[in-house]
């Protein structure tokens, strides 16, 4: 078939492929580098489905707009970068609260501030897991070639609707721009899913039920327009979406949300393992960054160095299982390369505890960690 | 008429939050009161609001609605509405959240010309975080955080709505119940963005700051104050002084949004089709 050929493809563009492969139908966003060929690519081939592209006045707009395409039962998305992703932020809360399943990308580029625009970093690793006020989990994940773009894109959304929950795909400047050789699955490789449907009539739903749903504690959503005349709001609400000031309430409902996502880590978490079966030196990376990482390992290895690689591909939650069975092996050391200062290191450092040492590599002004940097970490590890 | 309340309010939800003499609970009303005059469908029609003393009146109403976040209503409203043309999109706002916070996504859903009706609880103060002074404080006018009174030049929505592209523009006041209820009417059957301006009363926290004791007193400055469009027209600009126009001010046609959305769409199909 035609979509099974090979072709030649940048990671935001393998993005859009994947959100439209996934049922997106509704996109808005405010242009901004390095993300701004998503919204181009969304713009050109959304009509071509039956589906709308919208560039809205900024991104706190598209958050919103985003927020209420779904609520009206189109598969929805933005996409951004830093200082996007900042104003976004307090719209991104609205749809952890109101359980709305959307998918937000953000092609992460240097900061603070303007930072280095076409520069890659991954220094909002931190801001995706807490950006938004307020207790709250967030799932995020992080490709690192072309092709996962495009299969964790897919991913995403299902995420998003099987647990009514906004999913980030957290990219990099490098896997955003980056042009390569894929061969994208077709229809009939991908699994679709899509949020679950209230099966009660209109007066015995609950949108906010704390028992139901084919995952517990995720109840289905209807749609706006289908009859169910719910309720969606941001203050603390009850299992009929209506706001309490009941403490007891209040907290279930809380609680809630975070362990839908919080107690379902085992099924969330993704991993890739390199050579991890017998590493002594286990190195963390992801994103560009891995890219780097696998060649040091394979280089490490044809020396007769036994390194190995853990990617995770989950960002949030944290692959928490992962890192303890690295643990348990007691390797001599753990490395970990960001293009940051040190973020995702700082969960892993909280895993290793006294039993691990954990040696950072960072680099925050936009150049890439290099293989070499990373082989030459390893040999003084070992 | 008769106003069959359970078909359109939450009853169970009452008590409302608004303080006695508050003008929210008459623009509801007026609201109601158009739905229920123009028939159109309650299973159809969704009902969107920011943050505020207004805001909550969605709360009330049996119909699809979301409370969201203060001053964007009108970007979730986009969602809503390109997302599925076929529903009626009605938003409540206040006059903090659509003119200051909100005031980027008001201009630009007038430019785009969307079929939503914005409807403006215009109090002319913060109700909510009690009585600090929004960008449609009168000049001179107390207000918590205008304790010298108010320094800067209010707004006037209907003619940021019109030069921003509005295609419908109306204001009317609590005073006026009937006759807002008519503008509120022919807003919803507006195609393309109607923006209503309903003028509201908080005894609470504008009225007694500004020596208005009363609801009553605040009502009565409306009726002073308000003057027909037809009118108005022929006031010259002294006479104008510290008036304002109220009924129909803009009501023209132009392209709207979703309909050319729709155009391209079969468009795009048809030539992929070919
Ligand atoms: C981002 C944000 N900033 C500030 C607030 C606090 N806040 C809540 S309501 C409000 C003003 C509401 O005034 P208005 O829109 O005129 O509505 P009213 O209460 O007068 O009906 C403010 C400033 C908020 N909720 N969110
Ligand atoms: S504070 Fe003002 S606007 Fe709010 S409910 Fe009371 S009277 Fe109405
Ligand atoms: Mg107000």
């Amino acid at each position: 078939m035609a979509e099974n050929k090979a072709r030649l493809l940048q990671g935001n563009e393998a993005v859009v492929e994947g959100a439209i492969a996934a049922g997106l139908r509704f996109f808005a966003g405010y242009p901004i580098t390095p993300s701004t060929e998503i919204a181009e690519q969304a713009a050109a081939k959304l009509p071509t489905v039956g589906g709308k592209f919208i560039q809205m006045e900024d991104e706190i707009a598209s958050m919103a707009a985003v927020c209420g395409a779904s609520l009206a039962g189109v598969k929805s998305m933005t996409a951004t970068s830093g200082p996007g992703f900042s104003l976004k932020q307090e719209n991104l809360g609205f749809a952890v609260k109101g359980e709305i399943p959307c998918v937000v990308v953000n092609v992460q580029r240097v900061g603070p501030s303007t930072g280095m625009p076409t520069s890659p970093a991954q220094g909002d690793v931190m801001q995706a897991r807490w950006g938004s006020h307020g207790d709250h989990e967030i799932v995020a994940l992080c490709p690192s070639s072309v092709e996962e773009a495009f299969r964790l894109t897919v991913e995403a959304f299902n995420i998003a609707e099987e647990y009514r929950t906004p999913v980030i795909l957290l990219m990099d400047e490098v896997i955003g721009h980056l042009r390569e050789k894929v061969v994208l699955p077709s229809k009939e490789e991908l699994t679709i899913k899509h949020r679950e449907k209230p099966s009660v009539p209109p007066e015995q739903y609950k949108p906010f039920a704390m028992d139901q749903g084919r995952i517990p504690g995720v109840p289905p959503l209807a749609a706006y327009g289908e009859g169910y005349r719910f309720h969606v709001t941001g203050l603390t609400h009850g299992e009929d979406g209506f706001p309490t000031n009941n403490p007891a309430i209040a907290e279930k409902q809380i609680k809630r949300i975070n362990e839908k996502i919080s107690s379902n880590r085992k099924a969330l978490c993704k991993v890739e393992r390199f050579f991890l079966n017998d590493a002594e030196v286990v190195v963390v990376a992801y994103g560009a960054t891995a890219r780097s990482a696998r060649k040091a390992v394979k280089d490490a290895r044809e020396q007769g160095i036994k390194a190995g690689l853990l990617r995770p591909i989950t960002i949030w939650p944290f692959v928490e299982d992962a890192l303890s069975e690295v643990k348990a092996n007691l390797p001599k050391a753990v490395i970990v390369p960001e293009m940051n200062l040190g973020q995702l290191v700082l969960p892993v450092r909280r895993v290793m505890g006294d039993s691990v040492p954990v040696i950072q590599i960072n680099k925050l002004a936009g150049q890439l960690i290099e293989p070499e940097e990373i082989l030459s970490a390893i040999k003084e590890a070992v | 008429m008769a106003l069959p309340l359970e078909q359109y309010l939450r009853v169970a939800k009452m008590p409302h939050i608004w303080c006695p003499g508050c003008g929210h609970g008459i623009v509801l009303q007026a609201i109601v009161r158009a739905i229920h005059e123009l028939g159109i469908d309650t299973e159809k029609t969704v009902i969107v609001s920011g943050i505020g003393c207004s805001a909550r009146a969605p709360g009330y109403l049996h119909f699809d609605t979301l409370h969201t976040t203060h001053g964007r209503a009108i970007a979730f409203a986009t969602g809503i509405k390109l997302a599925k043309p076929e529903l009626n999109v009605i938003v409540i706002t206040g006059d903090g959240d659509a003119a200051a916070i909100g005031g980027n996504h008001l201009i630009h859903a007038a430019r785009r010309n969307l079929d939503i009706t914005v409807i403006c609880f215009n109090n002319n103060i913060y109700g909510m975080t009690s009585g600090q002074y929004s960008p449609l404080t009168p000049q001179g006018s107390y207000a918590t955080t205008s304790p010298y009174g108010m320094l800067e030049k209010p707004f006037d929505l209907c003619n940021l709505v019109m030069g921003a592209g509005g295609t419908f523009a109306a204001r009317s006041t609590t005073y006026h119940a009937r006759q807002l209820t008519n503008v509120i009417k022919e807003a919803i059957s507006h195609k393309g963005f109607a923006f209503v301006d309903a003028l509201s009363q908080c005894p609470t926290y504008f009225g007694r700051r500004n020596k208005l004791r009363t609801p009553l007193d605040m009502m009565n400055w409306f009726k002073d104050r308000a003057v027909p469009v037809n009118a108005w027209e022929k006031l010259s600009p002294e006479e104008r002084e510290d008036k304002f126009p109220i009924g129909v001010l803009k009501k023209t046609q132009a392209t709207e949004l979703t309909e050319v959305y729709k155009e391209l769409i079969q468009q795009l199909q048809q030539r992929g089709g070919e």
